[in-house]
């Protein structure tokens, strides 16, 4: 088993002076103790859009970036040019330079100019704002509604009946309409590659949209500070060609699978205080707290990217969730070995 | 104490004869607008080394992705207290401090006009720090071990509500501000009724320096913000302890109600801590470019520009929570009026640069990176204003990148050549020019290594207030550059701190006047006398000294 990252945490309070220079030269050099799970995905850089409106973000911003390049090479040009131009030289004299008190000439000059910059930009970002900004759901798009939780994201697709958190899958091509919504405080979904981030907050219903353009694994996360694991609210976007996208709907679709070798899991599931927080269509739907884990093998991570979804992350998961993920709010339930063995097995069959 | 004192009242000098606990008893006592400006500027100081070694924590556990130096919620509090503190306890007081100790040696004033408001403002600061800093240990009370609040500086509801932030870490928060808000604006009613009521025979408003012109305009900004930020932290009190649901969305609250008081107050915020850097720059430029100030009265009226856009501009830090669409236009588009008046004064510092014989001292390095610097926040200001752009910006290090220019490449470098330009009028002895040079590369070098590759992180997908990053997202190298420029800077500052020291221990004396200035502050000796000036002095135009200096060619005749 890895040491426990909370322990070394603890220690940040309770251990001496020496421990800390210590620590500080093992926080600048020391490769990372604890193996991440979010491997993969690459880097979700805004320079690299495969939708709409990311890629009009981009255009857009790239004009700006333009814009004041041109600004600053020509102001630290001249800054540049007078410090050395004018820069006092051992063989001057004690005169003063001649005085000048100003130019109402020249302050005209650099009132007018910046005013122009700023009308053309004003116009520009208007049309902008206006044109990228959708508050009702265009025809024939894909109904998404977000709900943010501390620290996850609940994905239900309303129109096609299913569930899902932290993995949202779209087919290419066609609009997704996204309603974000929350549980508890506010949380900003971010997919830099795919749209500008949006925040989602509690009693209000924020909508945006996305047109993805290419296929592939895109991530993002949290952009909203949201108390303590804000950094692991992590989320993946897949991308499917459309009868890619339609088999994976038919996936989600169905209810749990029953595999017979995990009838004991299944069993302990259902007695023990899992089936407060989380539902599993076709043999438990009371929870909502947590994630849905019908099929919770078709995701690629555990607690919100936290880990990798394996039967491995599930035992240590379930063993102790604060280990994987220090003060998630779902509990260590406190289950023997085997049970939980046998827990993970069964969790591992819900493909 | 004088001898004679002594023999009148042999009782008392008794009691206050030993050295160190008369010359305490004398600064915690005083009214002395001097006094109390070093105590702020150095009570200011004090919180720079904390909050800076709470971001050296902070950049340790950044400096490699899946770290473990620090869990999530000891990095939540320090990036909480590092904020608050930076703006509230170490810029907000020495720009008050240098305020202080300025404003009546510049129009030639005895003190403030409210010298004993003044020690009250400065000493409700400090206890408000105090309680601030009383959360490490306090403020889990019974419940546990001590914690610092974790809701971020700008303690968003409802995260900052007692549903989610329970103890009382939040409430220490509150009321540490809160206090060390009586301090600013009392500071505030100080300066500016000092500025309009006791200037010096002559001293009319268009011959105040810009320097006194802009720390009007600061307490203005001050007298309309602070009391905005007070309001809601008293609602967000009655919300945690008195059952009301302002902000409590549990009941029906309002989130975003918050945001839009919280940054009502701090758009005008990042206005009072950044023009008091245009009015060191507009000091240090001129003396040390050898020429007047180009421009005197559009210097000024830029900056009541600044200040008139500056309380309508606030919503630009709000873009992403889903605004109308004419929202965003009108903050978008008055944000990227700011450019304009700051525009304005970038090109008149230029102006007065051009021409001029401009000595390479420690405080001109400052301000010359200062102009650089702040040309670049500017722009990227300009960026982050253009609310689609913003939507990807926002709240990523791009952010982060941009408001550490401002306040340390704009505030931070400002204050360092303020401090060399004016300690040697506060203490009468210069800080060595060798170890200035030493201060300025480090902290410049470093600054860019931490700050400028913080926009790469950003516009690469990084959001900012995150205690740990995945590997393989490409953000690695970026925030290991960012950590080792941290290094520098506390060279940088450490180097600082060892000049001080050394101007004590083998002082270099200054004389009144060791940079040949104009302003009226140089007219007396350094450090001046409890009364300031002998006879209060009689100016005929904005550079008295000058004049002085050059009865041939004063400038009355030019203004």
């Amino acid at each position: 088993m890895r040491s426990c990252p909370q322990s070394i945490a603890g220690a940040f309070v309770s251990k001496g002076g020496g421990a800390w220079a210590g620590r500080i030269l093992i926080g600048l050099w020391a490769t990372p103790s604890v193996a991440r799970a979010d491997a993969g995905g690459g880097t979700p850089s805004l320079f690299m859009p495969v939708a709409e409106p990311a890629q009009s973000i981009l255009d857009y911003g790239t004009l700006l970036v333009l814009i004041c390049a041109v600004i600053f090479v020509v102001v630290m040009g001249l800054l540049t040019f007078t410090v050395i131009r004018f820069r006092a030289s051992a063989a001057d004299n004690d005169e003063e330079p001649p005085q000048v008190y100003g130019s109402d000439q020249l302050e005209l000059a650099w009132t007018i100019v910046p005013v122009l910059i700023v009308i053309v930009l004003g116009l520009i970002t208007a049309g902008r704002i206006v044109a990228l900004q959708k508050d009702t759901r265009p025809e024939g798009s894909l109904a998404v509604r977000v709900v943010g939780h501390q620290w996850w994201w609940e994905l239900e697709y309303p129109d096609l009946g299913f569930v899902t958190a932290n993995e949202l899958h779209l087919p290419l091509g066609q609009v997704a309409f996204l309603t974000l919504e929350s549980d508890d405080v506010i949380h900003s979904f971010w997919l830099p590659q795919l749209a500008g981030k949006l925040d989602v907050i509690p009693n209000r219903k924020n909508t945006m949209w996305i047109e993805p353009q290419k296929t592939g694994m895109f991530v993002g996360q949290c952009a909203e500070y949201c108390g303590t694991q804000h950094a692991n609210m992590l989320l993946r976007v897949f991308v499917h060609e459309p009868e890619d996208f339609e088999r994976w709907v038919r996936e989600q679709q169905l209810e749990a699978r029953r595999v017979d070798a995990h009838a004991e899991g299944r069993a302990l599931f259902a007695q023990t205080a899992c089936v407060n927080c989380h539902t599993v269509r076709g043999l438990t739907e009371i929870g909502s707290f947590g994630p849905d884990l019908t099929h919770l093998m078709s995701r690629t991570t555990l607690a919100a990217g936290a880990a990798a979804n394996d039967e491995a992350s599930l035992v240590d998961w379930l063993t102790d969730p604060d280990h994987i993920k220090p003060g998630v709010r779902m509990p260590a339930m406190k289950l023997s070995h085997s049970q939980i063995a046998r827990l993970a097995g069964y969790l591992s069959s819900l493909e | 104490m004088s001898a004679s004192t002594e023999t009148r009242v042999p009782e008392a000098a008794k009691r206050t004869t030993s050295g160190w606990s008369q010359s305490l008893h004398d600064w915690v006592t005083t009214v002395d607008h001097k006094r109390l400006g070093i105590l702020y500027i150095g009570a200011g100081f004090f919180f720079l080394v904390i909050g800076g070694v709470e971001a050296i924590l902070m950049r340790a556990q950044l400096a490699v992705p899946a770290n473990t130096f620090l869990g999530p919620q000891e990095f939540n509090r320090l990036f909480t207290m590092h904020g608050t503190t930076m703006v509230f306890l170490v810029g907000m007081p020495i720009v008050t401090g240098f305020g202080n100790y300025l404003i009546p040696l510049m129009i030639g004033a005895r003190d403030m006009a409210f010298p004993r408001l003044n020690a009250w403002g400065f000493w409700m600061f400090l206890l408000g720090g105090i309680v601030l800093y009383m959360s490490y240990f306090a403020s889990m009370g019974l419940y546990g071990a001590g914690t610092a609040p974790d809701v971020g500086w700008f303690a968003y509801a409802p995260l900052a509500g007692k549903a989610f932030s329970r103890g009382n870490a939040t409430d220490y928060w509150i009321l540490g501000i809160l206090i060390s808000g009586f301090g600013s604006v009392s500071g505030a009613i100080n300066m500016l009724t000092t500025t309009l009521t006791m200037r010096c025979p002559g001293m009319t408003m268009n011959r105040l320096p810009l320097f006194v012109w802009m720390m009007l305009v600061v307490s203005f900004l001050m007298l309309l913000a602070l009391p905005v930020l007070t309001g809601a932290q008293v609602m967000l009190l009655f919300d945690r302890f008195m059952g009301a649901h302002f902000f409590d969305t549990q009941a029906g609250g309002d989130a975003v109600l918050w945001q839009h008081f919280f940054w009502f107050f701090g758009h005008p915020e990042v206005y009072i801590l950044m023009i008091p850097g245009f009015a060191y720059a507009s000091e240090i430029i001129p003396v040390f470019s050898r020429k007047v100030i180009f421009g005197y009265s559009f210097m000024v009226a830029a900056t009541l520009a600044i200040g008139l856009v500056a309380v309508g501009v606030w919503a630009h830090h709000m873009f992403t929570v889903g605004m109308g669409k004419g929202l965003s236009v009108w903050f978008a588009v008055m944000t990227m009026i700011v450019g304009i008046p700051t525009g304005i004064k970038l090109f008149n510092w230029i102006a007065t640069l051009y021409g001029g014989k401009i000595l390479m001292r420690t405080p001109m390095l400052f301000c010359l990176g200062f102009l650089g610097q702040f040309l670049v926040a500017g722009l990227s200001g300009i960026l982050l204003s253009g609310a689609p752009l913003n939507w990807q910006l926002s709240d990523s290090y791009f952010v982060v990148a941009h408001f550490h220019y401002v306040l340390i490449g704009g505030l931070v470098f400002t204050i360092f050549g303020a401090c060399y330009y004016w300690f040697p009028k506060m203490t009468g002895r210069l800080l060595s020019e060798r170890l200035g040079r030493w201060h300025f590369w480090l902290f410049f070098v470093g600054f860019h290594l931490t700050f400028t590759t913080m926009h790469v992180q950003g516009v690469l997908g990084m959001p900012r207030r995150i205690y740990t990053y995945p590997v393989e997202r490409g953000w690695e190298v970026w925030n290991a550059i960012s950590s080792s420029g941290a290094i520098l800077q506390a060279l940088g500052v450490a180097v600082f701190l060892f000049a001080l020291a050394q101007a004590f221990r083998r002082p270099q004396w200054a004389g009144p006047d060791p940079w040949n200035a104009w302003t009226l502050e140089w007219s007396t000796s350094s450090p001046p006398p409890a009364y300031n000036f002998l006879t209060i002095p009689e100016v005929r135009s904005r550079r008295p000294l000058w004049d002085l200096k050059h009865p041939d060619d004063p400038d009355w005749e030019h203004e």
